[in-house]
């Protein structure tokens, strides 16, 4: 079964291709006019729901370049700084996601997020371990991704 | 006017996108391992990478370049992290260790754990 926004954009794609114009705005339009008819097409609620997770997953982007602004600032100061005092290592982050999709773009987030790269993620799927350049606090970092990245992508794209 | 303002922002976009690449170049030199050098390369490489492709788009005054250079935006942010993750992964399945004033290492502990497990695990089995 496919999700919704798969939907909306074979929908805004077959647009496209039926008004025979690939112009972005022609695009958007095609999306508007396919989340139209998808809403008019299912229950109220499933529709409603829909436009809902979009404004998650955009909540969730705006965050992420926030994130990302920020890690390129740390690490450029970490790296001009004279003496460069860090404490890295790693550690294991237990995974409350548990389909591929949402692992793995948790760990892409987490790469790009401030002082955090993801390097493995354990057999059994449970635990993504993580490189931090600053390990003093360990419980402090896994509670920012818990409840920063994590519950977002559990709100944007969670069943 | 529009245009001169454009070109002002792009102007100052393209410096600090080649700051950040060079803070991320120098990262790579200072830095003590490949794990921590990665942080350089992969966060600010990509936001250095990513702030010139902005810029272009701004810059070029034409729909079909600005939406190139966005793509390109989207697929540094999509393969950045995938590429810097194996490096880090594949790097520590080599055996690679991490810096010696690393304060821990988890992943360590958990191959070490499961190795111990397998042979406990192996003698079990020719029983059934």
């Amino acid at each position: 079964m496919m999700a919704r926004y798969q939907y909306n954009i074979l929908l805004a794609l077959a647009w496209a291709a039926l008004t025979g114009s690939f112009t972005l705005t022609n695009f958007a339009f095609g999306l508007l006019l396919s989340i139209g008819v998808l809403y008019l097409a299912t229950e109220q609620t499933n529709a409603l729901s829909n436009i809902v997770r979009l404004g998650r997953m955009v909540g969730l982007a705006v965050l992420f370049v926030h994130e990302l602004v920020l890690s390129g600032w740390r690490v450029a100061r970490l790296v001009l700084s004279p003496k460069m005092t860090m404490a890295p290592g790693i550690f294991a982050y237990p995974l409350k996601v548990d389909r591929d999709f949402e692992i793995t773009l948790l760990a892409n987030l987490i790469t790009l997020t401030p002082g955090t790269l993801s390097v493995d993620v354990s057999e059994d799927r449970r635990m993504l371990f993580v490189h931090a350049i600053d390990c003093s606090d360990v419980e402090g970092a896994i509670r920012d991704i818990e409840e920063g990245f994590e519950r977002k992508i559990i709100r944007a794209f969670g069943r | 006017m529009i245009d001169l303002i454009l070109n002002y922002i792009a102007g100052i976009l393209i410096l600090v996108g080649a700051l950040f690449t060079l803070t991320a170049s120098i990262g790579l030199l200072r830095l003590p391992d490949l794990y921590t050098r990665m942080h350089a390369a992969s966060k600010a490489g990509t936001l250095g990478s990513c702030v010139v492709l902005l810029a272009l788009a701004l810059q070029s005054n034409d729909a079909a370049i600005a939406l190139r250079a966005l793509a390109g935006i989207l697929f540094f942010l999509l393969t950045v992290p995938i590429s810097s993750h194996l490096l880090a992964k594949a790097a520590h399945g080599a055996g690679y260790n991490l810096w010696e004033h690393s304060k821990r290492d988890d992943l360590t502990i958990a191959e070490e754990k499961a190795r111990r497990a397998k042979p406990a695990a192996g003698t079990k089995t020719p029983d059934n």
